[in-house]
């Protein structure tokens, strides 16, 4: 009784979790496992239509004999660099109609031409005619003829199928694209995002934690520009920050700070002299970077916050007995409350800042020294269209980001647990 | 000692005061009140005076009296310091100048003396500095993007700093760019397909993922664990290293410029989360309720519609307003798989007219105000049950 009944729990089980694997499969795990194959092969976004036969009817009278048609068919292979095997032709014709002087490739059966025209190459064109007359001399309806859509067919690889491989996409992601430097230009983006968020979240946390008026208010604010979509507040940014007549520059310029506006966005390094030291900045990244962090502090305060209401008054209290200063409350109180969440958080951010495309993209657009891996893939198989490549740049990205998460689950995942 | 905590007093309140007064001049600035300089030292030192006087003061005063009479007389000083200004400016002045001098009733000589005294002086001013400091930073671009969106380029031309609204401007002109991008953009369009796709994909994750988590959170299977793991492994991956075979594939099946194809991925996408949250909470549910249903011999289809359901809606709503949220929002789907103006969704409309140097920027504020507002209504409206969403689903983007 009890094994059929744990039976039917498996079964049941099964029937509930199938629709939604087989989705997540489909469209997030075979994608993954796919980039594999692509990455291995030499293929371009215009390579990516299967090749297919094509043709165009043209109906033309032959001089005044209105019972007599010609008809040219522009035949085409769509691919320019594929080849079509085995092309069948057919189109069909009204009653008493009849082709004359058929082509050899061509029947004429049961009002329907039929030709075999074997195998195209890739660019193949030809121009093929029949000429069609009214068994009993009466006018042909050139429209009813030209109604007709001849039928084509024929058998081609599929680009994405071949199975052709080879290694040059990875030799050019490590030799012909600068890889360091885009590893570099990620890992700072990464790092600093994160532990920027991270810091901003802390200091928000402990704000809104303290007893004043309108903290839900505050807290509700403090979540907008998570919750607010990326490319409205890209682009209020951009406009904000632009040199000509952004609305900071524009400002910093009429209070005196600076006298020449500065493209935060556009300008790769900038020049910079603290204490006598002089260090070159990166400016567009490092704008970019603030944005990041503007964006995505609020989730981090959001986490702090939670725990922070979490410890216990009474531990505060006692420390006050003890006659402990607010420093020190927070060094020894607060802080070890909180490092359980803040590493948690930090593995988080920084998945998430290390896949980070449409805060960059929008931007940038990965100009002035902001690209990074994830903009890279988009670069390189959309904007110079090397699918293969792109593949093996997002290849890259997870490896990289499965060795990030081994990390974390040894590192950090038993304490994810407690939390 | 006290000596050095009232030094520290002086300049912290000062300087405190001396921030939100600068962000008030910004912000008047930007009414198109011609400052051209912040003033930072002058402000700076009667700021301290003000300070000063006001524990020198102590407790001789009536409260009210003391601050009403010192806030005047800081607004007319002031108000000499600095170029000319309106009365509303001076007026606003004032009123911080109130707000500040009342943060400043519980520091009395006497309580300068207490211990650790410097440090929390810094901590509440710092506090209080904090809140503004935020709330300017987060709220700032949200307002230049509502302004922008009412001025006109030439305005912007003449005078880039110049946001004030022009009341005396009929409300046709005033909401010209509205006009301009419904009528000629055909925003009306992809307000439609944004919500078609956004209400579609929170129905078909539902239907989806309430089913699943149930599974996970209350039956015994093979391979449950992996499952469980995999949920959470699976939300960590990027969007960007599924869009190329995404692309590849969705292009042959001629799923691309597709509505449809755009909810298959969304859904997908959005499914962990989905089933991660729900089945957090199915777990809390007793499980006694369930068994009475068992013993009225309910089968799963009836224990999920007639106890599950109903006694999570809470929970089902809070991931319904996130996956709609994140829907709305999503932007590098719907970059990589439209096309066709015929089939935007609308934050690949405002980046699609962005891609045009020529479009004016109040258009491009316009429609930038138009794809926030439905999201911060939902926020601010929702937000107990959103926020709660959030942390327990720790969140996909």
């Amino acid at each position: 009784m009890s094994d059929s009944l744990s039976k039917l729990e498996k079964r049941t089980a099964y029937t509930l979790v199938l629709p939604a694997v087989l989705l997540v499969f489909a469209i997030v795990l075979f994608p993954i496992f796919a980039n594999v194959w692509i990455s291995f092969k030499d293929i371009e976004l215009k390579d990516i239509r299967i090749p297919e036969p094509r043709a165009k009817k043209i109906v033309k009278s032959i001089s005044e004999n209105q019972s007599e048609l010609k008809i040219v068919y522009k035949l085409r292979n769509s691919s320019l660099i594929q080849e079509i095997r085995n092309v069948q032709f057919q189109d069909k014709f009204p009653t008493n109609v009849s082709p004359v002087n058929l082509d050899s490739r061509c029947n004429f059966q049961s009002k329907k031409v039929v030709c075999d025209f074997g195998n195209w190459q890739a660019k193949y064109r030809e121009n093929f005619e029949i000429t069609i007359q009214n068994i009993n001399g009466e006018i042909i309806d050139k429209k009813i003829i030209k109604s007709q859509k001849p039928i084509l067919s024929g058998k081609a690889d599929n680009p994405l199928l071949t199975t052709n491989f080879t290694l040059e996409n990875f030799k050019k992601v490590f030799y012909e694209n600068n890889f360091v430097e885009l590893l570099l230009t990620t890992f700072y983006f990464t790092f600093f995002g994160t532990v920027g968020a991270i810091i901003f979240g802390i200091l928000a946390a402990q704000l809104v934690n303290q007893n004043i008026q309108g903290r839900t208010y505050m807290r509700g604010i403090l979540l907008f520009p998570y919750v607010g979509p990326v490319v409205a507040l890209a682009y209020t940014w951009t406009l904000l920050l632009d040199p000509n007549s952004g609305t900071l520059n524009a400002l910093l310029v009429n209070f005196n700070i600076i006298e020449q506006p500065i493209n935060l966005l556009g300008q790769k390094y900038i020049t910079m002299s603290i204490l006598g030291f002089e260090f070159k900045l990166r400016l567009a990244l490092t704008t970019v970077i603030f944005f990041e962090i503007w964006r995505y502090f609020p989730l981090a305060f959001l986490f702090i916050l939670a725990r922070l209401q979490a410890i216990p008054q009474s531990l505060y209290e006692a420390a006050e007995v003890d006659g402990a200063s607010p420093i020190q409350k927070f060094i020894h109180i607060t802080l070890p409350q909180i490092t359980a969440i803040i590493s948690i958080l930090f593995m988080i951010r920084f998945i998430w800042n290390f896949n980070k495309f449409e805060d960059i993209f929008l931007l940038t657009g990965g100009a002035s020294g902001t690209r990074t891996l994830p903009i890279n893939v988009y670069q390189q198989g959309f904007a110079v269209s090397d699918l293969g490549m792109g593949s093996a740049v997002s290849i890259v990205i997870v490896m990289l980001l499965l060795s990030f998460m081994v990390i974390y689950f040894r590192l950090i995942g038993k304490r994810a647990n407690e939390v | 000692m006290k000596f050095k905590s009232l030094a520290i007093f002086l300049i912290i309140s000062s300087f405190f005061l001396t921030c939100i007064l600068s962000i008030w001049k910004i912000m008047a600035t930007l009414q198109g009140l011609s400052f051209t300089n912040l003033n930072i030292t002058p402000v700076f030192l009667i700021g301290i005076l003000l300070s000063l006087t006001f524990v020198l003061i102590g407790n001789k005063l009536n409260h009210l009296i003391k601050i009403l009479l010192l806030s005047f007389i800081f607004s007319i000083s002031y108000f000499y310091l600095n170029e000319a200004s309106p009365y509303w400016y001076i007026f606003g002045v004032f009123l911080i100048t109130l707000f500040f001098t009342n943060k400043l009733k519980k520091y009395s000589m006497q309580s300068l003396k207490e211990d650790f005294i410097s440090e929390k002086i810094i901590f509440d001013f710092i506090t209080l500095f904090g809140i503004v400091f935020f709330a300017f930073v987060i709220l700032f671009p949200f307002y230049i993007m509502l302004v922008t969106s009412f001025k006109t380029q030439i305005a912007l031309l003449v005078n880039p700093l110049n946001f004030s609204l022009d009341f005396t401007k009929s409300l046709t002109e005033l909401f010209k760019s509205y006009f301009v991008i419904f009528e000629t953009y055909n925003f009306g369009r992809y307000i439609l397909i944004s919500s078609a796709v956004s209400i579609g994909t929170v129905i078909v994750t539902l239907l989806f993922a309430i089913p699943a988590a149930y599974a996970v959170a209350r039956l015994n299977f093979f391979g449950k664990n992996f499952l469980s793991t995999s949920i959470l492994i699976i939300y960590m991956f990027p969007a960007i290293v599924l869009v190329i075979p995404l692309y590849t594939v969705f292009s042959q099946l001629g799923l691309r410029n597709s509505i449809f194809g755009l909810l298959i991925v969304y859904t997908a996408t959005t499914l962990p989360v989905a089933i991660y949250m729900l089945q957090g909470y199915f777990k809390s549910i007793p499980k006694e309720i369930e068994d009475a249903g068992i013993m009225d011999g309910q089968n799963w289809f009836g224990i999920i519609l007639k106890i599950i359901i109903p006694l999570s809606l809470p929970a089902i709503a809070s991931v319904a307003l996130y996956v709609f949220m994140i829907a709305w929002n999503e932007f590098l789907f719907s970059l990589m798989f439209l096309d066709s103006p015929k089939s935007f969704t609308l934050s690949r409309a405002i980046q699609y007219l962005s891609g045009d140097a020529e479009t004016p920027r109040q258009y491009l504020m316009a429609g930038s105000v138009i794809v926030t507002v439905p999201v911060l209504l939902i926020f601010i409206y929702f937000e107990k049950y959103l926020v709660s969403g959030l942390t327990a689903g720790s969140v996909k983007e």
